[in-house]
């Protein structure tokens, strides 16, 4: 059983808001003090990857990732996971890829890898947010989709996953191949790699694959989407403190406010 | 000149409250544009759907009242949708992005060849150009996008519309659409589906929520909110922390992941204040943060902050108002 992980590297999503700002001419966050790191829901995906292939004798992880040689860092955190593979796919052309374009770019790329029983992949990253990536490798590659998935169990040909939906959740049982996005639960915290698996990984090839490796589509490669102008919001409130330390006090304080607003 | 399509799931016999929205999105648009809206609703209740999407502002809503569109599937969804899609002759096409936005938006727009923008909050049009107006980071920022391709699929998010106040007198024209989804097109089975009791106040629907995150340190601390709540007429919600550490079931999670809420009251306790946190209570009314961490996030969102242990506030605070409430 091949799973393929797709990973996506973000500007870090705990950066304060008063430090985040927009460069004008760019329209792309002026980040260069802050962190990259692996995108949160798409680190959920790689734990439950690895676990998956832990419980499946002769599985394997393929970790994927669309971006620049700077995002070989969210690669070699799959690799110090325990992925048993590492491709980067990226072409200095790919500027302002959307996440049709990536779903395109990546679906030609694990053909071009023999395919996967299942793919995985975070459900919106925490930068654009457009959750369109998973749905669009389904469409592209031909297999069903399961969003928004908190756990998922490898059966005969078919894996049963754990959704949530409107005011709950279920649990579909779905054909693979098959493509899941997947969220953060109980079940796939991410774990603290061993510094003996860091040290190996630093060791291990990760394979690039640039547009002429592959089969794409260009017009699929271009962005349906253009960001034409993008602006800070500022949403600061001034928060009025209680002042005071002692509990029933502060209690006290709070009641009367909370009664002066007329809402209970 | 823009036809507007909007797709209106229903839940039972009426429009969810995110169809409600995407209609209402869709009327503001049609009449900046000039154009007009087009509905689509699906399963034996269709036309129910479609004569409140009337009332809502669509001209022509289009029904396929088949049984088979009963339950939600995304296959017989998609297929559906996108044949009206194109049979209507729309370009744009507009939907809640909800938990079933979620699967379709994209699987709608790669089938179709058209731009996909997701969790659109408003946009700003002129004759001929829509920009369509949606947070970025975390609603750190906005970004104004304009689409290359000739159609495009607008997911709108959840909680970011007033909805229309439905006008009966409305005329419009009902089409059923020649279409038969069959079984065979069904790929996921159900296994079990577990949903909160009905009478069970929908975090999404709450006026007044108390909830907890890493800072309860337990899910103990999840019993003395409850109480509060109970006190309140409210409903208990979570952080992310607090629904993966296994705390209190993930349905109680308040966020972009789990639920988008609007609140009149928000009460934060010992919730620092994540992104994907913030993002899920944008609208709410007011906000109440209790952390002990002066320097917490939630702070910056508040309204009215309280620094302190939540343990030696929340008991004192559900006595003090349960004897002026009850």
């Amino acid at each position: 059983m091949h799973i393929v992980v797709c990973l996506k590297q973000v500007l870090d999503p705990e950066i304060t808001p008063k430090y985040f700002k927009i460069d004008p001419e760019t329209n792309r966050p002026d980040n260069s003090d802050s962190d990259l790191v692996l995108d949160s829901f798409a680190e959920n995906a790689l734990e439950l990857a690895i676990q998956l292939r832990d419980k499946v004798p002769g599985a394997t992880v393929t970790a994927l990732c669309l971006g620049d040689d700077q995002s070989e860092e969210v690669l070699k955190r799959a690799l110090a996971f325990t992925a048993n593979a590492a491709v980067r796919v990226w072409d200095e052309d790919w500027e302002d890829l959307d996440g049709q374009a990536v779903g395109h770019i990546l679906a030609q790329t694990i053909k071009s890898l023999g395919g996967a029983q299942l793919v995985l992949t975070g459900y919106q990253a925490s930068d654009i947010e457009e959750g369109l990536v998973g749905p669009v490798m389904a469409e592209e590659l031909g297999i069903p989709c399961v969003t928004l998935v908190s756990d998922l169990e490898v059966e005969e040909n078919r894996a049963k996953a754990t959704v949530e939906v409107e005011g709950g959740y279920a649990v579909v049982s779905v054909p693979s191949p098959a493509v899941f996005t997947i969220i953060s639960s109980e079940s796939n915290v991410p774990r603290l790699p061993k510094v003996k698996d860091i040290r190996l990984a630093r060791s291990k090839p990760i394979v690039l694959l640039e547009s002429e490796d592959l089969n794409l589509d260009t017009e699929r490669c271009q962005p349906g989407v253009k960001l034409e102008r993008a602006y800070v919001l500022n949403r600061e409130v001034a928060c009025d403190v209680l002042p005071g330390e002692d509990g029933a006090e502060l209690a006290d304080k709070l009641a009367e406010r909370l009664l002066a607003l007329k809402i209970l | 000149m823009s036809r507007i399509l909007v797709f209106a799931n229903q839940e039972g016999d009426v429009l969810s409250s995110g169809a409600k929205e995407a209609l209402a999105f869709g009327s503001r648009l049609a009449s900046t544009t000039g154009g007009e809206v087009r509905s689509i609703t699906l399963g034996p209740f269709a036309e129910a759907g479609a004569k409140e999407a009337i009332a809502s502002g669509a001209s022509i809503a289009y029904t396929i009242t088949n049984p088979l569109l009963a339950e939600y599937d995304i296959e017989l969804f998609v297929n559906s949708i996108h044949t009206v899609f194109e049979q209507s002759g729309a370009e744009i096409l507009i939907l809640s992005f909800d938990k079933i936005g979620k699967d379709l938006v994209g699987r709608l727009a790669a089938r179709n060849g058209a731009s996909a923008i997701t969790e659109v909050v408003d946009y700003t049009a002129n004759s001929d150009k829509i920009s369509w107006i949606r947070p970025i980071y975390g609603d750190k920022a906005f970004g104004e996008y304009t689409t290359t391709r000739e159609k495009v699929v607008v997911g709108i998010r959840k909680k970011s519309q007033d909805v229309n106040v439905p006008d009966e007198t409305n005329k419009g024209e009902i089409i059923e659409v020649d279409y038969a989804p069959s079984e065979e097109m069904i790929v996921s089975k159900l296994v079990v589906k577990i949903q909160a009791a009905l009478s069970d106040i929908r975090l999404e629907d709450a006026r007044i929520i108390i909830a907890g995150g890493r800072g309860l340190g337990g899910s103990e601390g999840f019993t003395d909110l409850q109480v509060l709540a109970n006190v309140l007429g409210g409903t208990v919600g979570a952080s992310r922390a607090a629904c993966d550490a296994g705390w209190v079931p993930s349905n109680l999670q308040v966020g972009q992941t789990g639920a988008v809420v609007a609140p009149d009251l928000y009460i934060a306790v010992g919730i620092s204040g994540a992104s994907q946190h913030l993002a899920g209570i944008t609208n709410a009314k007011s906000v109440v943060a209790i952390n002990t961490d002066p320097e917490a996030p939630i702070f910056k969102r508040a309204n009215i902050g309280v620094i302190a242990d939540y343990k030696t506030v929340i008991q004192a605070l559900t006595e003090k108002l349960k004897k002026v409430l009850v």
